[in-house]
């Protein structure tokens, strides 16, 4: 799929440029501009990244193969991620990834037929005085029950 | 209790700039830049502010590192990239108080003689950095930033910088090359951030935590948050509670709080009122405290003391009945998937000892068990000391402190059956 930035985001990536006393340190950012609207990170926005920064593809390539939150394959219109570090694995993390992949008929790591759902186990989000929490794209889900969990999920 | 960097938790007002002023705000930024840039390092190194993402190490001494001479311009890095299993305290006070830590940067800023300072938030922190860039946002607006702080003529710019899903970023020179635009492996050292940090450029690396005391300092003086802590670990202290308790959360106490009192008074005690079995004091880098091991000031150099550590104060509670291994399991999956690679005995190691954990909790050839338990405290030492950062050393503290203080219950997996907690009457898997 070709990917070319848009005028209007070639304008954010200048002022973001512009914070930085060095053209590169504006690769993550610009990363996160760019899969804001492809959903991934493709080989044509790599090229795209470096072109605009100045960079090499294989000085993209590294940075987006080092980091989690840069897609290498696309998700469902909802991804679910269900922290199952310590806190929220002693509040009940497991039996939460069941209920999802049992809702959904998918496995941990895997994206439903129709799209909707991705269903992950990530690391410590940084929630533990609510956990179990769930991240759903940007949004934090706490204090999870299999019960409030399954109605999160079944909403539209 | 009086609170401090979290009184105005749960205010919207908060994060309006005319809200967090009335609430009190803005008066340590104010004595602050009333004074020399020279006094207020000394108001904080006096208050005996330890650094609050973990290492403690007194901030004020810590500003002492930049040199004096280097004709180069000076970074402040922010350290929001808060990660260690068990810590949820820097999102709090950015969701809840951004204009909090703020000013502590401005004052930190401005007692360095930075002109640009670097907020690095957490990659998964979607809203706490939209907050926090609303209110830097705001902070420009009304003449707190830009080319004349208040109409001091100091000037500072702020940048909101997003990481992107790497735990490792929290380590100060990994945190630096990713603000950099490149991988997140940390650096060698010497020399140190304060010397070359940020392209090159002498820096200084806060926590969010540290900062946002940093305005109570200047507002009620270095002597008052001396004398709130113990002696030299001045000030308030926020505990991120979590795991088995009644009331999990944060809580603002001072430093060296008692444990016991924090997990039977303030956060009510254990679910279902069963026994405590161990605690994690300070995240999961942190080696565990038996039943026996409560009765303890929680802070740096007293838990140093007993073998483990304060951390970010990321204190998870184990009840009874749960099985320790499969906590270790856990633990250890994360530094494993953390671990950034470039470490040989980190790398390699951290995928052993979670690969063996995970035989004794689910079961595996007990050959190979025994034969790896037997190497296990080898494994340990050759990853100890022998890499770049410190994300080894992480992993084994929990690692020699679990198998030391529960050795039973590790020699109880070891026939290959997996968990004894998932077994029937006959012992049977």
């Amino acid at each position: 799929m070709p990917f070319e930035f848009t005028a209007a985001e070639k304008q954010q990536i200048d002022a973001l440029i512009s914070r930085y006393p060095q053209k590169r340190a504006a690769l993550i950012p610009v990363l996160h501009l760019a899969q804001a609207r492809t959903g991934l990170i493709t080989a044509e926005v790599v090229h795209a990244a470096a072109g605009v920064l100045g960079l090499t593809a294989a000085q993209v390539y590294e940075v987006v193969s080092f980091y989690s939150m840069f897609r290498k394959a696309p998700v469902g219109r909802r991804h679910v991620q269900i922290c199952t570090n310590i806190a929220c694995m002693l509040r009940g993390a497991e039996d939460l990834v069941a209920a999802a992949t049992r809702r959904c008929g998918v496995d941990v790591g895997e994206t439903t037929a129709d799209g909707e759902f991705t269903i992950e186990e990530v690391e410590c989000l940084a929630a533990c005085g609510t956990a179990p929490v769930v991240q759903v794209n940007e949004d934090y889900h706490e204090n999870l029950t299999v019960e409030s969990f399954e109605r999160l999920l079944a909403k539209n | 209790m009086e609170l401090f960097a979290t009184k105005n938790f749960g205010k919207p007002e908060a994060l309006t700039i005319a809200g967090y002023k009335a609430l009190g705000g803005f008066q340590g930024l104010d004595k602050a830049l009333a004074m020399p840039q020279q006094a207020v390092i000394d108001e904080v190194k006096k208050a005996s502010l330890r650094g609050r993402g973990g290492a403690g190490f007194p901030a004020g001494v810590k500003w002492g590192f930049l040199p004096k001479d280097n004709p180069k311009p000076r970074y402040l890095a922010v350290n929001a990239d808060e990660g260690e299993p068990g810590t949820f305290k820097d999102r709090l006070l950015m969701e809840g108080d951004p204009f909090g830590f703020l000013e502590g940067t401005v004052i930190s800023s401005y007692a360095l003689n930075v002109h640009h300072a670097y907020v690095y938030v957490r990659g998964e922190f979607f809203k706490a950095r939209r907050i926090v860039q609303d209110a830097v946002d705001a902070l420009y607006k009304e003449g707190l930033l830009g080319k004349s702080v208040c109409g001091s003529g100091y000037e500072l710019d702020v940048t909101v910088h997003p990481g992107a899903g790497a735990y490792i970023c929290g380590e100060e020179t990994a945190l630096l090359e990713s603000l950099e635009g490149k991988r997140g492996e940390p650096r060698i050292k010497p020399p140190f951030p304060a010397v070359v940090g940020a392209f090159g450029c002498p820096t200084i690396i806060n926590n969010v935590e540290t900062l946002a005391y940093v305005p109570w300092i200047l507002a009620k003086g270095a002597d008052w948050f001396a004398g709130y802590g113990i002696a030299g670990e001045g000030g308030p202290k926020l505990f991120c509670m979590s795991g088995d308790v009644k009331r999990p959360g944060l809580y603002e106490l001072h430093s060296g709080a008692n444990l016991r009192e924090l997990i039977y008074e303030h956060c009510g005690g254990i679910v279902g009122d069963k026994k405590l079995l161990a605690v994690i004091p300070g995240g999961a880098s942190s080696a565990p405290l038996t039943v026996d091991e409560i009765d303890v000031g929680m802070d740096f150099e007293t838990l140093k003391k007993k073998g483990t550590m304060l951390g970010s104060a990321a204190t998870m509670v184990i009840a009874e009945g749960r099985c320790v291994v499969k906590i270790l399991a856990r633990t250890l999956k994360f530094f494993h998937h953390e671990s950034c690679g470039q470490c040989t005995p980190c790398r390699e190691g951290t995928g052993w000892l979670h690969r063996l954990m995970e035989r004794l909790e689910h079961g595996g050839e007990p050959d190979v068990i025994r034969k790896d338990m037997g190497l296990l405290f080898g494994i340990c030492d050759n990853m100890v000391g022998n890499t770049i950062c410190v994300l080894a050393d992480a992993a084994v503290m929990p690692t020699k402190g679990f198998v030391n203080k529960f050795r039973g219950v590790f020699e109880a997996h070891m026939d290959g059956r997996g968990c004894p907690l998932h077994r029937d009457a006959q012992g049977h898997p």
